[in-house]
């Protein structure tokens, strides 16, 4: 099959799925949400369907999917339990919501999405889960820098993740591995759904593993000088208001935070590394925030909260 | 009463309650019996530690706790009108 198949019939199916669930169709365009490499999303009406990255475990998208099905407070529920084939892709349907406005990250709901992961992290996992993917997704990032050859910025990012703990790069199991997670929080995951309340969405990360590394990206973008402090702290103690697990109820977070906020961190230096030298350019002054981050890095080892806890 | 040292005339002050006489001419100053002890105690009470601070005025929010040690320096990058739109991106992508 080539790239250029996929999205016609992707289109089709998500449309005789739109159909089948509302025969009175308005029939408007059918639209494409997403077309990466890591996923392919398209949209008729009130229907979405999402074509799983090439390569995609079926035996461990299909858990994923059955948890999702299982935890609707949660997440956004599939419409079909699992995952239907297409061409060589995983292919799965959701009922569409309204994501946050990506022109308006001042109006995102840190609140909501505290609360939803205090819930998802206080759940016992309803199905027998695989670990969540976060470490995996950053060492595949780090793959990718070293997969550059020599660019100046990519020093400090490297050796900021070689004094990471194992775990932390994928390389040994995680020291939790009952806490659910959804793996890779960012603010493109939630959707409003009918009432109006937030729901996560993508289930290609969710597992087993250590809750904190969910709240290691607004921590990181707050680490990094990105995220004013204000709104890291209405997303941390709405977290804890909420009875999440992954941090102290009080006090310092960072003893648990520090290892997954620095993995996120180089993680995101290393796509923006990679990213720049594809456009050609040089990092800008976000990506330079986020690139001396890591090289600060090298001056403080990684506080070792995670290596003895069990 | 007369400066014992240079016979000028002295007078009278009262420093915190305490009655000195100081010399107009050389400003020498005499004490009386128990008057040096006064002045101790009420220097005494001036160098004590202040009283704690009254707490913070409260703010819009809580204090938000301190980021890691390989934080960005005071301030960082952000500001309070308009967003890089690097960033805007960076919070919705993986």
């Amino acid at each position: 099959m080539t790239a250029d198949a996929l999205l016609p019939d992707l289109a089709a199916r998500v449309r005789d799925m739109a159909h089948s669930r509302t025969p009175a169709c308005r029939c408007g365009a059918t639209g494409t949400l997403a077309d990466r490499p890591d996923g392919t999303v398209v949209r008729h009406e009130d229907t979405v369907a999402k074509a799983h990255a090439p390569g995609a475990d079926p035996a461990a998208l299909a858990r994923r999917l059955a948890a999702a099905a299982r935890l609707p407070d949660v997440f956004l529920p599939p419409l079909d339990p699992s995952p239907a084939g297409l061409h060589d892709r995983l292919v799965t349907f959701w009922p569409y919501g309204v994501p946050v406005d990506p022109d308006d990250p001042d109006a995102a709901p840190w609140e909501a999405v505290a609360a939803l992961l205090a819930r998802l992290h206080r759940t016992p996992a309803p199905v027998p889960l695989p670990a969540m993917r976060g470490p995996a997704e950053a060492a595949r990032a780090v793959t990718r820098l070293r997969a550059l050859g020599p660019v100046p910025a990519a020093g400090p990012v490297l050796r900021a993740w070689a004094a990471l703990p194992p775990w932390a790069r994928a390389e040994a199991p995680m020291p939790d591995g009952t806490t659910l997670c959804h793996g890779d929080l960012h603010l493109g995951q939630l959707v409003r759904v009918f009432g109006g309340s937030w729901r996560l969405i993508d289930v290609d990360d969710l597992g087993v593993g250590v809750p904190a590394w969910d709240l290691a990206r607004p921590a990181a973008w707050y680490a990094c000088g990105l995220l004013p402090g204000e709104e890291w702290g209405r997303f941390l103690d709405a977290y804890r208001a909420a009875g999440g697990p992954a941090v102290p109820g009080g006090g310092d977070p960072w003893a648990v935070l520090d290892v997954p906020a620095r993995a996120l961190t180089v993680q995101t230096a290393a796509r923006m590394i990679v990213k720049a030298a594809a456009d050609g350019r040089h990092p800008d002054e976000v990506e330079r925030s986020v690139i001396d981050a890591c090289a600060r890095m090298a001056a403080v080892p990684p506080r070792p909260a995670h290596a003895s806890a069990g | 009463m007369q400066c014992p040292k240079c016979r000028a005339p002295m007078h009278t002050y009262n420093r915190n309650g305490v009655q000195i006489e100081q010399c107009s001419g050389c400003r020498g100053i005499f004490l009386d019996y128990g008057e040096l002890e006064s002045l101790t105690r009420l220097e005494a009470q001036w160098s004590q530690p202040a009283p704690p601070a009254p707490p913070a005025a409260p703010q819009a929010y809580p204090a938000t706790p301190q980021p890691p040690a390989w934080g960005a320096p005071h301030g960082g990058h952000y500001g309070h009108h308009g967003r890089h739109k690097s960033f805007g991106r960076m919070l919705f992508s993986s």
